[in-house]
């Protein structure tokens, strides 16, 4: 590690904007924006599933409410959410008094209470497609051998929805790696964050937003290579057959 | 009645900032996206490659890292080319981006590239027994394309379409990081200014629903018009 890192400056030595001290920003920036990603898409998606479920409900008073959520989060910027919940958490009563405080002052929580609100709201919807789209003879197969609605859904109806809805879901995480740039205007520094002081510091627009582009980039498609290698091994069954 | 706190004539400004800005990056993003699709599927490996890279880098770079690229670096390269320009044949010109005309730029770039391969799709989808036909009938190309081509691959390209319409209109959200004062920006000056953030920011959000819904339906006539003669599937 030492001989890397002596290795590299060497390689620096000419460089005025991309020093250890820069490199280590984007570093940092970099765990910033994967915690930042990955948390939100781990909660939103355990969220997403129960609010599938009652998104397809016969109840009135399940399906409406869900489907509010998901029409106002989805038709909204999630800049205006984040906004909305960075500078509203403030006057919620009382909440400067109590033990929660301390966490919700840093920018990181409120953000990711916002961006996990709205992909959770779109994971719904793309799930709800997925169970939708379950083959009605599944269903009655399922009914015949007896079994109970719980059971049909753990066994029959989800596995299968999970599976249709991979494609879907692959983009929906891109997007939330992209829309995770947002976080640097409300002073978290994230991947962009990062740039954006670089910018700001050494006025090098290029360098500075170029950088931090290929390192997007690289991630879309580590994203997109994981979600490919996913859909051919789960979805093999569903290939053409070819000769 | 809500109290605005005088913030309402500069708030329906910034709305109509966001609908200009949406509408204006539309027109350019399908005209953009109907070159790119034209690109992509040319025999030509010149174009086809360009048409390739383009799609690919702006889809994999997220939006506010674009617009700040466009924004910061746009007036250093133009002055770079203006300066070269000087150096070079003497002609002394000086242009200075207007926040706006490179919102739309920007906005009307990223998606150019979304729309492209919306466009793409469609196109292929026009069977090429109607466009062999056009040919027999002894229409020229451009003929065949306002004939024939465009108006069944629209058929196609309505979906995507429409989705692509609704993520520009919440992208143009990000300009008010940039310094354009769209309703965001005003609807956060505000917020901060009256420590009232829930009004402005659900004002702004239902906005937003608003032009949504609006544009769901007007989408929804123009489907049906591009689907005469195929029927409603039930």
């Amino acid at each position: 590690m030492e001989a890397l890192l002596a290795q590299l400056e060497a390689q620096l030595a000419d460089n005025s904007i991309f020093t250890l001290q820069t490199l280590s920003y984007y570093g940092e920036g970099l765990v910033t924006t994967v915690q930042l990603v990955f948390l939100s898409l781990i909660i939103g998606l355990v969220a997403a599933v129960p609010l599938a479920i009652g998104r397809g409900s016969r109840r009135r008073w399940v399906k409406m409410p869900i489907f509010l959520y998901t029409y106002v989060f989805r038709g909204t910027p999630l800049l205006v959410q984040l906004y909305l919940i960075y500078y509203g958490v403030v006057f919620v009563e009382g909440i400067q008094e109590s033990w929660l405080w301390v966490i919700l002052e840093k920018p990181f929580v409120p953000a990711l209470i916002a961006f996990t609100l709205n992909t959770a709201a779109y994971t719904t919807e793309i799930f709800h497609g997925a169970i939708k789209a379950t083959p009605r003879g599944e269903i009655e197969a399922a009914r015949a051998y007896g079994m109970s609605r719980a059971l049909m859904l753990r066994r029959i109806v989800l596995p299968s929805a999970f599976r249709r809805a991979l494609p879907a879901y692959g983009n929906e995480v891109i997007f939330m790696l992209h829309a995770s740039a947002i976080a640097s205007v409300v002073t978290i520094m994230d991947l962009t964050g990062a740039a954006r002081f670089v910018y700001a510091r050494f006025y090098a627009p290029f360098e500075a937003f170029l950088f931090v582009a290929a390192i997007y980039l690289c991630l879309t498609f580590a994203i997109l290579y994981l979600f490919r290698y996913l859909e051919r091994r789960l979805l093999a069954h569903l290939k053409p057959a070819s000769g | 009645m809500i109290d605005l706190h005088g913030y309402g004539p500069r708030l329906l400004e910034g709305a109509l900032i966001t609908i200009e800005l949406a509408v204006l990056s539309l027109i350019l993003a399908i005209v953009l996206g109907l070159a790119t699709a034209s690109a992509k599927m040319s025999r030509n490996w010149l174009l086809h490659r360009t048409g390739t890279l383009y799609t690919t880098v702006i889809r994999g770079v997220p939006d506010l890292v674009l617009m700040m690229l466009m924004f910061f670096g746009g007036q250093i390269g133009i002055n770079m080319v203006t300066d070269w320009l000087y150096d070079r044949f003497g002609i002394d010109t000086f242009i200075n981006v207007n926040e706006f005309v490179a919102g739309v730029i920007t906005i009307g770039l990223i998606f150019g590239a979304y729309m492209g391969e919306t466009f793409r799709g469609a196109f292929m989808a026009v069977e090429s027994g109607q466009i062999e036909a056009g040919r027999a009938y002894g229409m020229s190309h451009w003929l065949v394309f306002r004939r024939i081509r465009f108006p069944q691959m629209m058929r196609h390209a309505l979906p995507g379409l429409s989705n692509n319409w609704m993520v520009l209109l919440k992208t143009t959200a990000l300009v008010s990081v940039i310094g354009l004062s769209d309703m965001v920006r005003v609807a956060a000056e505000a917020s901060k200014a009256t420590r009232e953030p829930f009004t402005f920011m659900i004002i702004v959000a239902a906005i937003y629903l608003l032009i949504a819904s609006v544009s769901e339906w007007g989408f929804a006539r123009l489907q049906k018009r591009y689907n005469v003669g195929y029927g409603e599937a039930d």
